[in-house]
């Protein structure tokens, strides 16, 4: 029998907010983050969800005014600060970053290269906290925010480890710019997920933080399955079939013991390009999940890549406690083949479990199923 | 229950030599990863015109995993057989790479074509098209060779069911310097997966 | 037109890395995707970014981008009639 692993406390830094409760309130008013910039000279007039340099510099302000830290630093280190906030640290706790291009800018800035090392930077974070252990780094393309998550409840499944800090961090850089818009795959105007009209993602940035234990008290839910399969298919373009997203799906809810009509929403993916969209709405329907309820947040944060599969968990998460199924901003019509179902307006609905899914370059897929828990 | 793991087939490529389950296979004194990597294609006749498309980590990565699925068998269209890698330089020297690209702003063209392999799991998603995995994968960085990490989190792979094997790899590309230490854990085989072992297949 | 044919060819095997191929091999009429040299929709943005780099032909719409590449000889042809470089 597997031990139970369990979700205590939660945080985000987004352009809406610097925490859960002030972005989940702009989430179900159908707020952006979202904006037309021109601060990329390369590429006027680019619509992207940035967070203010100053707000981030005055809340790092009030932590701490020692040491020399990058921007993704200290948006990292305010995530989890309130996630650690009273807890004791021992060699029985772990952290475990989730990034896909971690401190990718400083290769524009003539240092050496080795400087923008992801490990370099998670040791940085844990030296920072104080941990004690080796931190844990998933760099697995657009699903890296959920697979962390999935990574620290099996590491607590078979390790000798209590409890696992995950923080999941990206920002929005020419580096990944440049490329997502080689690959033709930005949108020009706010994205539209599902939608008819759909022309391509909004980048983002976003930082998300998640406390897991085995201890059930003051958990908010019960991780009850997750898997990530491989699509054996394209290195950068989506399944046809949805054949790895599907037998994630599969597995995950195999793994939960609960029949797919159990799901009551689904938090999915959801970039707003036209293939990624088309092969999820096939995946779902072949997991016989057409009348579950779904929605992206991608029109509210644009693509925070390995931040946004834990970002989007965190705010499912608070939508579960509350009742409530999200609205899909940015969706007007009907724009896949399989009638996936969208609001676009919150609705009150009593829930117990949800579904959330990821999908990115490398074929890779992620699922994984959480149980509310009645405390 | 049987709660013994094994090493079933093992690979190491580094120094421009290949061994396959202790026996050294191949060798070579030229210039660079990359001819290397083209005279090692030629002489296993992997015959897949794609491995010219992709980055040095990736061609590492594929060689290691292609020269250990080769033994095994496999079906032709469908594998169950998890893909746990692991380095500690990410995808960085292929950043660079793509970098260049973006760095003179009069002569501007990024390339998409390398801009995919700036990410390190692509490795991961090459192996499992050619060798059709349908599987539980991951990609991991570390700062130091982490062995044991990655041989608790493989086994668990296995006990829970999640997966009935795993290719386990440390795949390393960095100005130059390469390493890939690669092999199948099973529930069958003769070589105990213990630390001792595995670190004897890394060093050797 | 035919320079420009030549040129493409030695071109399209150098930026997409196909090795196993030479000139001579590739016909003018050969479809490039699919069953022809088997091109994938990498190769498709990498082929827009050579008509920009090379010929400043910018094309946006992957639509367009379809009829254009489908052969050596589509490809000579509208780089003849669009090119700025």
């Amino acid at each position: 029998m597997s031990k139970e692993v369990y979700i205590t406390k939660t945080n985000c830094i987004t352009p809406l907010g610097f925490d859960v409760q002030s972005n989940f309130k702009a989430v179900l008013e159908k707020k952006t983050g979202v904006s037309s910039t021109n601060t990329y000279a390369q590429f006027p007039e680019i619509y992207l969800a940035e967070i203010l340099d100053a707000e981030i510099d005055k809340h790092f302000s009030k932590l701490t005014s020692e040491g020399t830290y990058t921007r993704l630093e200290k948006l990292a280190i305010l995530a989890l600060q309130p996630v650690l906030e009273g807890k004791q640290i021992t060699n029985k706790s772990v952290l475990i970053l989730s990034s896909t291009k971690g401190n990718i800018k400083l290769l524009q800035e003539n240092t050496a290269i080795a400087e923008a090392n992801l490990g370099k930077l998670a040791q940085k974070i844990a030296n920072f906290f104080g941990f004690s252990t080796q931190p844990i780094v998933v760099s697995n393309a657009c699903v890296s925010g959920v697979m962390a998550l999935s990574v620290a409840k099996r590491m607590l499944q078979f390790s000798e480890y209590e409890e696992a800090f995950v923080v999941a961090a990206d920002e929005v850089s020419e580096f990944v710019i440049s490329g997502f818009n080689s690959f033709q795959a930005l949108s020009n105007q706010l994205c539209k997920p599902y939608d008819k009209d759909r022309k391509g993602i909004n980048l983002g940035e976003a930082v998300a933080a998640a406390h897991l234990t085995l201890k059930k008290e003051t958990a908010l839910v019960r991780i009850a399955g997750d898997a990530s399969v491989n699509d054996a298919n394209h290195i950068s373009g989506p399944s046809r079939t949805g054949e790895g997203l599907f037998r994630s799906i599969k597995a995950a809810l195999n793994e939960a013991e609960i029949p797919s009509e159990d799901i009551d929403f689904i938090s999915s993916h959801g970039t707003a390009t036209l293939y990624n969209d088309e092969m999820e709405a096939i995946a779902f329907g072949r997991s016989n999940l057409l009348d579950k309820p779904l929605f992206s947040l991608k029109a509210n944060y644009g693509h925070t890549l390995g931040a946004s599969g834990l970002l989007e968990t965190v705010i499912s998460i608070e939508a579960l406690q509350q009742n409530t199924i999200l609205p899909s901003l940015g969706y007007k019509e009907m724009g896949v083949s399989q009638p996936v179902t969208i609001y676009t307006l919150p609705k009150e609905v009593k829930t117990t479990y949800f579904l959330k899914t990821a999908s990115g370059f490398g074929g890779c897929n992620t699922a994984m199923v959480f149980e509310k828990l009645m405390n | 229950m049987n709660n013994n793991f094994y090493i079933k087939s093992s690979v190491s490529i580094k120094k421009h030599k290949i061994v396959l389950d202790e026996t050294e296979v191949f060798s070579s004194a030229t210039d660079g990863f990359t001819a290397f990597s083209k005279e090692a294609y030629k002489n296993f006749e992997i015959n897949y015109p794609k491995f010219f498309k992709m980055d040095n980590l990736s061609k590492l990565a594929f060689l290691g995993a292609d020269l250990l699925l080769k033994k095994q068998g496999l079906n032709a269209t469908d594998n169950d057989i998890a893909l746990i890698l692991a380095n500690k330089s990410s995808s960085l020297d292929t950043d660079a790479t793509y970098q260049e690209t973006i760095a003179d702003k009069e002569n501007y063209f990024p390339s998409p074509a390398v801009f995919v392999y700036t990410l390190p799991n692509i490795c991961i998603g090459e192996i499992s098209i050619k060798h059709k995995l349908y599987a539980e994968n991951s990609f991991f960085i570390f700062e130091d060779f982490n062995p044991k990490f990655l041989k608790e989190y493989s086994e668990f792979l296995i006990q829970s069911k999640k997966t009935t094997q795993v290719l386990w790899g440390w795949v390393e590309y960095f100005k130059k310097d390469y390493q890939a230490t690669m092999y199948l854990i099973s529930k069958e085989g003769k070589q105990v997966h213990s630390l001792e072992n595995i670190t004897k297949i890394y060093t050797q | 037109m035919d320079n420009l044919k030549l040129e493409l060819k030695t071109k399209i095997i150098e930026t997409l890395n196909l090795e196993d191929l030479s000139v001579e091999e590739i016909a003018d009429n050969d479809p490039l995707f699919g069953d022809g040299l088997g091109l994938d929709s990498i190769d498709a943005l990498e082929l827009i970014v050579l008509m920009d780099k090379d010929y400043g032909i910018k094309l946006t719409d992957p639509k367009e981008g379809k009829s254009i590449f489908q052969s050596i000889q589509t490809m000579a042809t509208y780089i003849e009639q669009n090119r700025t470089k």
